[in-house]
């Protein structure tokens, strides 16, 4: 309980405006980062995008792994084992477009966020696309997220005065890019899986926030099917889906 | 016969006349258990966890936001009858409790049921700080819809009945923890739309000289995060796709 009040002091010094539902207004009063990734853009508020280059790698992030089986059915479904399988179709679809693949984890191992955002932000000319299974949600149906649009308040909150970008709030100079790219994976998983909206969703998913390039995240419904092989032949539409999109995300990167 | 065999005789003779007396009501107290199971939690929670009453409590129509019967993907809100107290705190934790308790329905909850609410703050810039305890993770179904929407219907709920409460800050035993249960960042605010115009006039929270009034406005139902109202200040270029 200290530690909720000292939190509650703390944050009581940080007024910031109301952000969309749902989506956390980032503190101003957490600690210096300790780690810094380079300056990748301008520092103009209203257009934080960061400077144009050319897409040469793509990071797959099957989520979870190790002890961390992630959402889990009643018939022994998980998560962690389905997004492997897809990150590996998604992997075979993507190099056969000529583009560098990198998967954050190869086997039933865990890496951390910070590890996985490391990969990425490692990287020069990276996105990153995070994959997960539900444990809700209409079964066979896609949705696609990114971090939420930021209002020019929590912009100017965020700002980096050093001209370092913070590593905890590292994501929050692509989320244009990002929206845009989940845009363009919706769109193709509308037109593969029936009963999905081809409008993307926001949502403030902590794997993404750490991210210092264009990153969204894809997850599939859901872990309650009675037969995982509902879910695996959603791979091969998924990795097509996603190769497409990126290709034509490349054209505006 | 001697006389303690006599006596013995009798004390057993009379023992099983007593039970065969109180056989019948035993049968019934075990079929009545029987009809009424109860999960462990609520078991649990009845032995813990006494209902808040104040003694400004009111029979008031609240508004609270469960999963739609229709789309399980969005939420919806429901008007129940709910005692609730004249202090905002008190209130907020009478709300809060009611959203874990009093779903209509179990595939209408959002948060577990085993969870329960260890704390609630509320600060005078319209910051309230709820404090869960560990099972708001370990028994939430984990993915980004459920997650999103569990906090959502937290924030919708405090949004349609209470006014003054501007953001919510969600910490798990009594500690800032990195993700809700594997996904949705914990690491910010979450903004609380102001009061809709409802049957029951939401209670205002004492706000502090100088804050700001929330200027945001809650959907009548809400879905997973997708489009959901913006705060008062014009967002980046919107996308060129919209909602449906």
């Amino acid at each position: 309980m200290i530690v909720a009040a000292l939190a509650f002091s703390t944050q009581a010094q940080s007024p910031q405006a109301p952000a969309a539902l749902g989506q956390p207004v980032p503190q101003t009063s957490t600690p210096v980062p300790q780690q810094t990734i380079p300056p990748t853009g301008q520092t103009n508020l209203a257009q934080p995008a960061p400077a144009k280059r050319s897409l040469a790698v793509v990071i797959l992030d099957p989520a979870h792994g190790g002890a961390d089986t992630g959402a889990r059915g009643s018939s022994g479904i998980a998560e962690s084992d389905v997004v492997l399988g897809y990150a590996r179709l998604v992997r075979i679809s993507l190099e056969a477009q000529g583009l560098r693949v990198i998967l954050t984890r190869q086997a039933n191992d865990d890496p951390s966020f910070d590890d996985r955002s490391k990969l990425a932000n490692a990287q020069r000319g990276a996105l990153f696309i995070t994959l997960h299974v539900s444990s809700t949600g209409q079964p066979g149906t896609v949705r696609v997220y990114s971090l939420p649009q930021l209002t020019v308040p929590q912009l100017a909150a965020i700002a980096p005065h050093s001209g370092l970008l913070p590593w905890d709030r590292a994501q929050f100079s692509y989320i244009d890019q990002s929206r845009r790219l989940a845009e363009l994976i919706q769109i193709q998983m509308a037109q593969r899986f029936r009963g999905t909206t081809d409008t993307p969703f926001e949502a403030p998913v902590r794997q993404l926030r750490t991210v210092a390039a264009p990153a969204v995240a894809i997850e599939v419904s859901s872990v309650s099917v009675a037969d995982r092989s509902s879910l695996d032949q959603m791979g091969p539409g998924l990795a097509d889906g996603v190769a497409r999109a990126v290709a034509a995300f490349r054209t505006i990167y | 016969m001697s006389k303690g065999f006599k006596t013995t005789i009798a004390i057993l003779t009379v023992m099983v006349i007593l039970g065969l007396i109180t056989l019948p009501g035993l049968r019934q107290m075990m079929q009545r258990l029987r009809s009424t199971p109860k999960t462990e939690e609520q078991a649990r929670r009845e032995v813990m966890q006494e209902p808040i009453s104040t003694p400004t409590d009111v029979q008031v129509q609240a508004h609270l936001y469960w999963l739609s019967a229709a789309s399980p993907a969005s939420l919806e809100p429901t008007a129940i009858q709910l005692p609730l107290s004249a202090d905002p705190v008190e209130r907020s934790k009478q709300l809060v409790n009611a959203l874990i308790v009093k779903a209509p329905a179990p595939e209408r909850r959002t948060l577990p049921l085993e969870a329960s609410l260890l704390a609630f703050y509320i600060q005078p810039d319209g910051t309230a700080i709820a404090d869960f305890s560990d099972e708001i993770a370990s028994g939430m179904p984990s993915g980004i819809l459920s997650e999103q929407l569990a906090v959502q219907s937290i924030a919708l709920t405090l949004g349609a009945n209470m006014t003054g409460i501007r953001q919510l800050k969600i910490l798990v035993h009594g500690q800032e923890a990195e993700t809700l249960a594997g996904h949705l960042d914990l690491y910010g605010m979450f903004p609380v739309p102001s009061p809709q115009p409802l049957a029951t006039p939401a209670l205002a929270v004492p706000s502090a000289p100088g804050t700001a009034a929330p200027a945001a406005k809650a959907s009548n139902a809400t879905s997973g995060g997708q489009n959901n109202p913006a705060g008062p200040v014009p967002a980046p270029p919107a996308p060129a796709k919209k909602a449906p």
